[in-house]
């Protein structure tokens, strides 16, 4: 089995479906990123954006389709032309490699800034301590709070919280960043600061996933965008296209009701 | 002294206890479930007693042989199991079932999106458990347990005081006796267990209906668990087997 694009894309998801009991959340969801794409995911709340992030690192396991990232299959693995499911361990080494950046933040409180950024690249890839900390250190004056790293996450603004998370899944080095509505959970005035790290990312060639409302970052830094309804992707394509000329209802309706 | 050893014993076996009971392996967390079960079921002097038994009558009876039974091995039963190690072991082994329940409760209240924070950065489970999930969870560990150490003070000045002497009289009893007491023992157990089980199926669904909506896929009381662990053992995993490949999954609505 190969996936259609094995070189070419970061991620490929073909007809993926989802179920949650009786409900079917994800009803074949097909899209495709490319390396150092930015992709813009857009919808009405519980159309399943989350759930699809949550299954491109695992967090939830598909029920049909297929999920490619970096030409390899979400947790499975192929031998000769049997496929296995991965163990835990496995399935945690592949997590690793792609960062996930939530709505709330989810620093771990009872950390400073600096050990919530380093503790994973110590513990989970057995890096040096004081290597660590010195990347932590220089990801958290990219991200605009070279002094607060002392802090505790109680300590900090919600606009400083989301930037210490995006520096802590930057710490590991990922090759895809998952972003699930970053700034819904903040004050406006606080919302600038995180897109203009989100912004630069991108500037700098990381491949992004990024589920927003934020209709004018979208427009800007994201090279496609796709609208999802009700577990279905209703309509993709270049973001002026779908922004200005959207051509499905469902799409004007909730343009309409952000924009 | 007592205390110390046995709540220490108690706060480990706890913490190993609540992190199996969450484990996905259905055979881990059954054998968690079945140890709190037992021992959080029986009465603790019979756990005592329990303990002293086995080494006040292993030197001359092996479990399920008869009197007259061949003797396993000989020597005094004292330099076995003295009554000290027995009243730590019941102690002990009982505090961990009661410490594994406070334990799981400080885990339950620590919020899931930590621990999806943590799996998103490729933490193992027992790394989340360990580096994420406990240290939050202490702050609601720490009460009760402060409450179960001095519970357990008072409960080890029984034992000493008044059970060692009553350890070392019934102890002669059972000779005189034959087994006489170990079978009324277990039969007082047993309706304890009855009662304690009933008294533990409210717990949960107690738990559960005052959990509602915090949590996003509601747990499952104890008693389902098992039951859906069980059911998982019977029909093994598609290991080495095919994709979850159900675009066409029967059943499905279809839209
Ligand atoms: N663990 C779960 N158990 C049961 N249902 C779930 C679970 N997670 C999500 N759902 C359901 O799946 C649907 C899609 O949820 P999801 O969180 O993916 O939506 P969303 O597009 O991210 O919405 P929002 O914009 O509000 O975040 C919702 O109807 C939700 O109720
Ligand atoms: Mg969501």
């Amino acid at each position: 089995m190969n996936a259609p694009n094995a070189q070419r894309s970061m991620v490929e998801a073909v007809k993926v479906r989802k179920r949650f009991g009786r409900t079917e959340v994800l009803k074949g969801i097909s899209l495709e990123v490319r390396p150092s794409e930015v992709m813009c995911l857009l919808g009405p709340s519980g159309s399943g954006k989350s759930t699809f992030l949550r299954c491109i690192n695992h967090l939830e396991r598909i029920d049909g389709g297929e999920l490619w990232v970096d030409g390899e299959l979400v947790g499975y693995r192929e031998h000769g032309d049997k496929i296995y499911e991965l163990r835990e361990s496995e399935i945690a080494r592949k997590r690793a490699e792609i960062g996930m950046v939530f709505q709330r933040f989810n620093l771990f409180p009872h950390l400073t800034a600096i050990e919530n950024i380093a503790l994973a690249p110590v513990r989970v890839r057995q890096t040096a301590r004081d290597q660590a900390k010195d990347h932590a250190r220089t990801l958290l004056a990219q991200v605009g709070l070279a002094d607060r790293g002392d802090a505790y996450p109680a300590q900090l603004s919600g606009g400083q919280q989301q930037r210490v998370a995006i520096a802590r899944a930057l710490a590991m080095k990922p090759k895809l960043m998952l972003f699930d509505e970053p700034t819904s959970a903040l004050d406006p005035e606080l919302v600038g600061d995180v897109l203009a790290v989100m912004r630069k990312l991108a500037a700098d060639g990381m491949t992004m996933i990024v589920v927003t409302h934020e209709i004018g970052f979208a427009r800007e830094v994201a090279d496609s965008l796709v609208f999802m309804d009700d577990g279905v992707v209703v309509e993709s394509g270049a973001p002026a296209e779908v922004l200005d000329a959207p051509r499905h209802e469902r799409t004007k309706a909730f343009l309409s009701k952000v924009l | 002294m007592l205390t110390g050893v046995a709540m220490a014993m108690g706060v480990v076996l706890g913490v190993v206890l609540a992190t199996m009971w969450l484990s996905p392996n259905p055979l881990v967390s059954g054998a968690s479930w079945f140890y709190i079960w037992l021992f959080r079921g029986t009465p603790i002097l019979v756990q005592i007693l329990f303990w002293f038994y086995l080494a006040a009558l292993y030197p001359h009876v092996s479990i399920g042989v008869p009197f007259g039974g061949p003797e396993l091995f000989g020597g005094a039963s004292k330099d076995l199991i003295p009554p000290v190690v027995a009243a730590i072991f019941g102690l002990g082994f009982n505090e961990g079932a009661y410490m594994a329940e406070i334990v799981r409760a400080g885990i339950n209240s620590v919020d899931e999106g930590q621990e999806e924070a943590a799996k998103a950065l490729g933490f193992s489970r027992i790394q989340t458990m360990r580096r994420i999930v406990l240290p939050q969870a202490m702050r609601v560990i720490i009460p009760p347990t402060g409450n179960e150490t001095i519970s357990m003070l008072k409960t080890s000045s029984l034992v000493s005081v008044i059970a060692y002497a009553e350890l070392l009289y019934s102890a002669q009893i059972i000779f005189s006796r034959n087994y006489k007491t170990i079978e009324l023992l277990v039969v007082a157990s047993i309706w304890y267990l009855a009662f304690t089980t009933i008294l533990t199926i409210g717990q949960y669904y107690l738990e559960r209906y005052f959990a509602r909506g915090s949590s996003r896929t509601p747990p499952p009381s104890r008693i389902e668990y098992v039951v859906r662990n069980v059911f998982k053992l019977r029909s093994p995993r598609e290991e080495g087997g095919m994709l979850p490949e159900t675009p066409h999954a029967p059943g499905e609505p279809g839209r």
